[in-house]
């Protein structure tokens, strides 16, 4: 590493720090419906929006109303996305030719991305069409996001709330959180990269005549438009198949740099967002700092092991899957922001990654994607780790556990642990299933650790609804599109269910004056204890899994053995 | 049935917002800002197009610069089919790599003339992870210099003063690597006879 890698790095976690209040400062007004600059242009358009859904922007729902709102729209959107593959080929706007896509992958993808997973078990530049890119998937990139950010509005509120019937609109929190924060930003990033040369047209394939004598066709597309929103709404489904290592949806270090900060953007201002939202922005920042000790750590780690030589591969520097413009930092930075933030673009192959890397990049999913994690679902996941160690900080002085003045509850601890546990056991028992079943086996790309390695990577990443691959393994069979897609249903609404049903009861309690013995969430001892609660959970559940696969083939990396 | 009139309607109109009318306006201004980058970066030499700056090509004529290995087939020939990208996403202990490394290791010594101890720059060794990958490292064109100058007949000083011509700095002097684009470095090669 050189001093110009260490700035890299320190710019990029720096800027992280700075834009956090400012974006979450502005996020907050939104969210309260308060006026900001862009409302004289916006507020118009939403006012519109609310009359012609029907929607009374005051009516504030309870729990169960919030589920339902979410869950019909979900479904809307799965089942439009899912029908619009079957039959794009007869549609217009398939300038390269796509045919209608299978069942079985269509089910995948639409799951994919109604979920905010966007695992890719398709080609993008074959399998299809721009009119598919465009109105399917461009727009689950945003509203998936916006549930996200809508389901920890709700969760943050029921944190807060005086009554049961308080958690917000659900179609007020969609509608504000797509006009108001996803669609600027993703303006403003798009036209920088399409700057830096990322295409936007809606053109055939271009036919070159190659230095070489023979021909070269390459693909276009509308990409700019969607790789602003992949990254903003950590979605991460890329517009080419190489996903952000394709030169036209990454073509310079400062589009990398602007995509990878993207990613991390929103995740990390939400939690001043929240702050400012229950009152005491010490809350939120405590939040942000136990994720970002979880995500430097990891960095700090991952850059260890990829700047080790490999010994089995002749003790040189890989840059197996890794572009030159890109270099070692910056793709194993990209590498440890997309697992970490349940984005999963990615700059350069994480199979190909040494296997400690590897291991970081899964235990980052593994930990059920809270550090900073997806759009508003990173967050929602962390407060669920927040009401775990606030109950086991209770057991452990003896006192009622207490977060922001309200009472933790059996009925809560239980749906923390459901949140915690069905994303779990689906990554364990389908990865399972995938090497114990032929249909699993033949998948694989790698023979030895590796193998196993791949399998438990794509269970992992759909479960934890992050889309980043070991890519190695071949996922577009029946096999794999059904189970993945599962874990990522499972993975998604398995989580935020819980989530909203803790809204819910958490709503109606009474809030006690903080007394001498309420043990305060916003301290570094809390901080510490947060951190630690994540990693025993985390570590209990998956060390065994991690051992068969990225550790056991670390080990035997070293030794020089080769599959 | 409130919530289903709202998802429906919900959903149809973010859908023309976020599918229709965003993709349309920033195609529409990065076409009017941007026209070269938005259209592929395309070059265009004697009215025919012969790529894209951003998009690699490979070659193994000794009187060009090679770029990087490559997973994927970047030249389709006559197929028709357009260019895939992708990467072999082999791991540390995959046998195929070290075999793989090691061939490209011989031959590149083999073409440049090297000894066994000589190290050669990791692009050349591994496979990018695009397929596409238009850069090499300027380490990387140094080593091919004596081979192109060669095969041209040109005076090893010029190959030399070209490839630092087209040797890029990491973005605004910090960001990125730094490196060499093949393709503009051979169409620069070619404008030179």
């Amino acid at each position: 590493m050189t001093g110009y890698d260490i700035l890299q790095i320190a710019l990029y976690l720096g800027l992280l720090i700075i834009c956090t209040p400012l974006l979450g400062g502005y996020m907050a007004r939104v969210f309260r419906g308060e006026r900001t600059p862009l409302s004289f242009v916006l507020r118009p358009v939403e006012n519109g929006l609310y009359r012609l859904l029907g929607v009374d922007s005051k009516a504030e729902q309870n729990w169960r109303d919030y589920a339902l709102a979410l869950l019909l729209f979900s479904l809307a959107g799965f089942g439009f996305l899912f029908l619009l593959q079957l039959v794009q080929g007869s549609l217009p706007f398939n300038l390269a030719g796509a045919a209608n896509v299978e069942p079985f992958l269509a089910f995948n993808t639409a799951t994919s991305f109604v979920t905010n997973t966007n695992w890719q078990a398709y080609a993008g530049e074959t399998t299809l069409s721009i009119l598919t890119q465009m109105i399917g998937l461009t727009v689950q990139n945003f509203v998936s996001a916006a549930t996200g950010i809508a389901v920890l509005l709700a969760l943050t509120r029921g944190l807060i709330g005086r009554s049961g019937k308080a958690l917000g609109n659900f179609w007020v929190d969609l509608t504000r959180a797509t006009l108001y924060v996803l669609l600027p930003l993703s303006l403003i990033l798009a036209i920088l990269l399409i700057g830096q040369g990322v295409v936007q047209n809606f053109s055939a394939p271009v036919t070159g005549a190659a230095l070489s004598g023979e021909t070269q066709i390459i693909p276009q597309g509308a990409a700019a438009s969607q790789i602003a929103i992949k990254q903003l709404g950590t979605n991460g489904g890329g517009y080419f198949n190489a996903n952000s290592a394709h030169p036209y949806e990454n073509p310079t270090p400062f589009s990398g740099f602007l995509q990878m900060f993207s990613i991390l953007l929103i995740p990390a201002a939400l939690t001043y967002t929240y702050g400012s939202m229950v009152g005491s922005k010490s809350q939120g920042w405590a939040i942000f700092a136990a994720m970002f000790i979880l995500f430097a750590a990891g960095l700090v780690l991952m850059l260890a092991a990829e700047y080790a030589p490999n010994p089995a591969g002749g003790g040189i520097l890989s840059l197996e899957g890794k572009e030159v413009r890109f270099g070692m930092t910056n793709s194993v930075l990209w590498g440890a922001a997309t697992t970490a933030a349940s984005n999963g673009s990615v700059n350069a192959m994480h199979s190909s990654f040494s296997p400690a890397a590897g291991a970081v990049a899964m235990l980052n999913m593994m930990l059920g994607e809270v550090i900073f994690g997806g759009v508003g679902a990173g967050l929602y996941g962390m407060l669920i780790f927040v009401i775990l160690t606030v109950f086991i900080a209770g057991l452990m002085v003896g006192r009622s556990p207490e977060y922001l003045g309200k009472k933790i509850e059996s009925g809560e601890i239980t749906m923390a642990i459901l949140a915690i546990l069905l994303p779990s056991a689906a990554i364990l028992l389908f990865t399972a299933l995938g090497v114990i079943a032929e249909a699993g086996l033949r998948g694989r790309a790698s023979a030895g650790p590796h193998g196993f390695s791949e399998i438990l990577y794509a269970f992992t990443s759909g479960a934890a609804n992050n889309g980043s691959a070991f890519a190695g393994l071949n996922a577009n069979t029946p096999f794999y599109n059904l189970l993945i897609g599962i874990a990522m249903w499972v993975g998604r609404f398995g989580v935020i269910l819980p989530v909203l049903a803790i809204a819910g009861s958490m709503a109606g309690k009474r809030v006690a004056p903080a007394s001498a013995g309420t043990f305060p969430t916003d301290s570094p001892l809390f901080i510490l204890l947060l951190i630690a609660v994540i990693l025993i959970v985390g570590a209990l559940t998956f060390f065994p899994a991690l051992s068969l696969g990225p550790i056991v083939e670390h080990l035997l990396a070293l030794s020089g053995r080769t599959f | 049935m409130k919530h289903l009139r709202a998802a429906l309607t919900a959903f149809v109109l973010l859908t023309l917002l976020t599918g229709v009318v965003y993709p349309l306006s920033i195609t529409a201004i990065g076409q009017l800002l941007f026209p070269v980058q938005a259209n592929g970066s395309l070059i265009i030499r004697d009215g025919q197009i012969v790529g894209s700056s951003l998009v690699g090509q490979t070659t193994d004529a000794p009187a060009y610069f090679w770029g990087r290995p490559s997973a994927v087939n970047v030249m389709q020939g006559s197929s028709g089919a357009v260019i895939a990208s992708g990467a072999t996403n082999s791991g540390w202990t995959s046998v195929t790599l070290a075999e793989q490394v090691a061939a490209r290791g011989a031959a590149l010594r083999a073409a440049h003339g090297l000894s066994a101890d000589e190290t050669i720059p990791a692009e050349l060794l591994f496979a990018s992870a695009s397929g596409i990958d238009p850069h090499i490292s300027p380490e990387g064109a140094a080593l091919q210099i004596d081979r192109v100058a060669a095969a041209r007949g040109l005076d090893r000083a010029r190959v030399e003063a070209l490839v630092a011509e087209h040797t890029e700095m990491p973005q605004f002097g910090f960001l990125g690597m730094p490196r060499v684009n093949v393709l503009l470095l051979n169409l620069a090669l070619d404008s030179i006879e």
